[in-house]
């Protein structure tokens, strides 16, 4: 079955003409970099439900600093590095700032228009539970009504997309298969954590093989190695050939590149070659107590978080022009600090939209002004973009899906076209 | 350390009678071996040599009904680690004063070491937890009482990342959930309804009356006793039964203090203080409540206990957990006949674990499915290992006669392959069926993990900070026992790998790494 994929996707970028997708030009809009076929989606999960008032501030709001008397940023200021930075918006506003941490990587593709932020989005699921939203976030399904039991397909909405692409090659960059990544089509994993070379030759990897034909884990064996092998030869190469020349000619520190921008900068590699439907999820997020602002722990996150994906989008190389990167967590927190220099668990959160021609440089979405008056349940950023209408507005522009579709992805969602494309 | 299991083992045999004379000249079959693989977490040498003494029941009633206290050496090496010094309380009072006394400290430099150093003694604290959940799951004669041990903490699950759990964790998982492992579901309900974990983890702690926090409280009906309304369990509650219960509930929490709380003369007969637990009654709802029906007059902690009471009678729960205990030993989908069998077992005996595991294990179609090698019942004879029980069925049987050293590697391997110890984040424990661990990556983990352990290179007998210890060498998987006890059991393709094999690790790996052993 994935054999047949891959040679399909073969086929497609070969120019051949793909049987199963739909004409262009049913979009009203047909955009011009990602076509259905060769383009890279990448979704980045923050476990723990990140604070993005610290991320995407809202700095022109007196409120903002009322609420957040030791963890908040300072407005922008060009001599105090801990500052908030300013982020130029298009209509001239100074109403919003970038958490410094995220100065030297991410600012470069906002001002390249490569990065937009969507604010006031989330799921519909007010619970502020992590695993319920987590869970409910993953399936993709409409949030069922209270008392009714949770709609579940037993599947993720990154497994039906890849069933809906024909000749999709998905892959999980984790341990094991994330909620997301499950359902009925076959998705390799591997965590590129430190994993490097594989301790079994191909006489090895035979015996081993032979001992499940026949047994429900062939495939599965098979996906496996395939992937630990491609995975292996990377490692090997990062170490001594073109991948080393290739990150080195990149930018001169990327070959001390270490965590999170190590795996990312892999993870490219082998989305370049091999994958064009990707997920990798980072922990850490639920910052109840010693948030801290332009230092701290989230200071840290964000700045191995942004070296990651800047390093993603170089190690991409041509292929960026054609990759879509949303970043989102399950909910966001509340706005206003707690008792111990941290937040709680609060609703809207602000996603983040990157790529080679993501229409960037903005706030995409509806948005609600920074007072009490706007929070949700006086504690946190309402919702004003759904997850998976943003998403299957995205989806429709980068693979021109029809409704059909989309609707196999997120049943009964109204996708809406943010125009991030 | 095994070698003091052995006699142990041994000792109780001639104490539980000394029979099974015909049982030693018995054939073991492939029958006798699946069924010590869901009895233990995995046969060596020892389990085999008693199981074919006593014979299967009574093999299964010693098992049932362990000696209290851990074999000597066992015993001994728990004694020395540092949970075993101080009980949860002492701990969290000391960290509320070092917290105290930090914030108070003057630089920013100094309060970051201090910080660290806390930290590290936290990380200590869990990771010493597990590594004793190890040892006894390696070297504890009474295997079933640790598999039960873990199948309860996953199914009363706490996060070790959650607020000062991890402090609490190891009392948590020594006198809530063992000690009652094999006992009464009542008891191990009320033991972790009046735990500081599991009143932390789910945030009943916070809750008061008038300032309900219902979470404990819904996972109280729905993971821990009734199962999901309106699901398999034929469960029925409502929203309403949820903050009815959660009013029951409030007032359970945590101390604040060492010393006990001082209250007025009406309410200080209701204060219930036993370590860091407490019943706060000036935080306690006292008006009647309504749960199931039921009602509940207002009195104070002995509310708490009448309804886990009412909880643990209703038919669904005896439904849910034996449901669930099958799930775990005996197939993903077990025969609803037997579910039922030990359901009936469950509300006749009051809810005696025990007895409800003995009418499983013995169950004659249970049976019938592990002696059938036609296939006919082949979905319900076979049950995947989850992490838990590869890892540690694969080092009792490399490393039956060497103590490890090192539990590093193994509280690694849990994590990669997604099963870490006091490492699920929700309440609801991790799935015991086999779709959550047989991803690709999960499988080629498994056997990059068979090789470590195959070709000695995996640590275990290194000191705890990873500097070499002992050389311990190469398992010598080709013994006398595999020949015996694993052999015939195995698939012609494995026995094939095993032909083409090099060198005895790479014998070791493949035999680790084959389909057979990822079976129970």
């Amino acid at each position: 079955m994935t054999l047949s994929r891959r040679s399909l996707l073969k086929l497609a970028l070969a120019g051949a003409a793909h049987p199963l997708l739909p004409v262009r030009g049913i979009v009203s809009q047909a955009f011009a970099a990602p076509g259905a076929a060769d383009a890279k989606f990448l979704l980045v999960f923050l476990r723990g439900g990140y604070d993005a008032a610290n991320v995407v501030i809202p700095v022109g709001s007196p409120f903002y600093y009322e609420s957040r008397p030791t963890i908040a940023l300072p407005k922008p200021d060009p001599v105090n590095p801990l500052a908030a930075v300013a982020l130029a918006l298009r209509d001239g506003s100074a109403a919003w700032g970038l958490h410094p941490a995220l100065k030297d990587t991410m600012l470069p593709l906002w001002d390249k228009q490569q990065l937009a932020f969507v604010p006031f989005a989330g799921s519909d699921d007010l619970t502020r539970s992590h695993f319920e939203t987590q869970d409910s976030v993953e399936t993709g399904m409409p949030v069922a009504a209270p008392g009714a039991t949770p709609h579940s397909y037993g599947s993720g909405f990154l497994n039906r997309l890849a069933a809906t692409l024909d000749g999709a090659t998905p892959v999980s960059f984790t341990d094991g298969l994330p909620t997301v990544m499950t359902g009925q089509v076959v998705v390799p994993n591997v965590s590129l954590k430190g994993t490097g070379r594989s301790p079994f030759d191909n006489r090895q990897m035979a015996i081993l093989a032979g001992m499940y034909e026949g047994t429900r884990f062939e495939p599965l064996i098979a996906e496996g190695f395939d992937l630990r092998k491609t995975v292996a030869e990377q490692a090997e190469m990062m170490n001594t050939g073109s991948m080393a020349a290739e990150m080195q000619a990149a930018n001169c520190n990327a070959i001390t590149a270490k965590g999170f921008e190590l795996e990312a900068r892999r993870m490219a590699g082998l989305m370049k070659d091999k994958f064009d439907i990707a997920f990798i999820d980072v922990g850490g997020w639920d910052t109840h107590v010693n948030q801290g602002n332009g230092q701290g722990q989230l200071a840290n996150l964000l700045l191995s978080l942004g070296q990651g994906l800047a390093g993603f989008a170089e190690q991409m190389g041509p292929a960026w022009s054609r990759t879509v990167v949303v970043v989102i967590s399950e909910f966001g927190r509340t706005f206003r600090e707690n008792g111990t220099r941290g937040t709680d668990h609060g609703h809207g959160s602000v996603y983040w939209v990157l790529g080679g021609a993501v229409q960037g440089g903005r706030l995409a979405g509806e948005q609600v002004a920074v007072t009490p008056q706007g929070l949700n349940q006086n504690r946190d950023w309402p919702v004003t973009t759904e997850y998976r209408a943003m998403l299957g507005g995205l989806f429709r522009r980068i693979y021109s899906m029809d409704t059909g579709r989309l609707s196999q992805v997120f049943p009964d969602a109204v996708p809406r076209d943010l125009g991030l494309i | 350390m095994r070698q003091v299991s052995v006699i142990g083992l041994l000792a109780a045999a001639l104490i539980a009678g000394g029979g099974g004379v015909s049982g030693r000249t018995a054939p073991f079959t492939r029958a006798d071996l699946r069924w010590l693989g869901r009895v233990t977490f995995g046969v060596d040498s020892q389990i085999v040599g008693s199981y074919r003494k006593l014979g299967r029941e009574k093999f299964l009633d010693a098992q049932l009904h362990p000696p209290k206290d851990d074999p000597g050496g066992l015993h001994a090496a728990i004694a020395a680690l540092t949970i075993s010094q101080k009980g949860a309380d002492a701990r969290v009072f000391e960290i509320r004063q070092e917290n105290q006394r930090i914030n108070a400290l003057g630089s920013d430099e100094e309060k970051q070491k201090a910080r660290m150093a806390l930290n590290q003694a936290a990380n200590l604290a869990v990771y010493e937890t597990a590594r004793r959940h190890l040892m006894r799951a390696i070297d504890s004669p009474w295997q079933l009482r640790e598999e039960m041990t873990w199948f309860w903490m996953n199914h009363f699950s706490v996060f070790s990342g959650k607020g000062n759990v991890r402090y609490t964790l190891a009392d948590y998982e020594e006198q809530a959930v063992r000690p009652h492992a094999l006992g009464k579901f009542r008891d191990l309900v009320l033991a972790t309804a009046t735990s500081p974990a599991m009143l932390e983890y789910l945030d009943n702690a916070q809750s008061a009356a008038n300032r309900i926090n219902e979470n404990y409280a819904r996972e109280l009906m729905e993971l821990h006793t009734l199962g999901v309304s309106g699901g398999p369990s034929g469960s029925r509650y409502t929203q309403q039964d949820v903050q009815e219960l959660a009013r029951v509930l409030t007032g359970l929490g945590l101390a604040a203090t060492p010393q006990p709380l001082k209250l007025g003369p009406q309410l200080a007969p209701l204060y219930v203080r036993q370590g860091l637990f407490e019943f706060n009654p000036s935080r306690h709802d006292r008006n009647t409540k309504t749960v199931l029906g039921e009602k509940i007059a207002g009195k104070g902690m002995d509310e708490v206990e009448t309804a886990v009471t009412l909880l643990c009678r209703q038919p669904a729960t005896a439904r849910f957990i034996s449901a669930k205990l099958a799930t775990y030993f005996v197939a993903d989908d077990p025969p609803p006949a037997l579910v039922d069998r030990m359901a009936r077992t469950f509300e006749k005996t009051d809810g005696d674990i025990a007895a409800v595991l003995r009418v499983m294990f013995l169950d004659k179609e249970f049976l019938a499915a592990l002696a059938d090698d036609a296939g006919g019942h082949r979905e319900r004879a076979t049950k995947f290992k989850d992490p838990m029980t590869f890892v540690v069925s694969s080092v009792r049987l490399a490393y039956e006669d060497k103590a490890l050293t090192n539990y590093h590697p193994l509280v690694g391997w849990l994590q990669q392959l997604g099963e870490p110890l006091y490492g699920r984040v929700t309440p609801d424990g991790y799935p015991l069926g086999e779709a959550a661990w047989t991803s690709s990556g999960q499988m080629v983990r498994r056997f990059e993990i068979a090789r470590a352990i195959g070709s000695g290179n995996a640590g275990l007998f290194n000191n705890e900070d990873n500097s070499p210890g002992t050389a311990a060498g190469f398992p010598m998987l080709t013994s006398r026992f595999y020949y015996d006890a694993i052999e015939p059991s195995l698939g012609p393709r494995t026995r094939a790998a095993l032909g083409k094999s090099n060198s005895q690790q790479e014998w070791n790996t493949v035999l680790l790494a084959s389909p057979d052993w990822m079976e129970r």
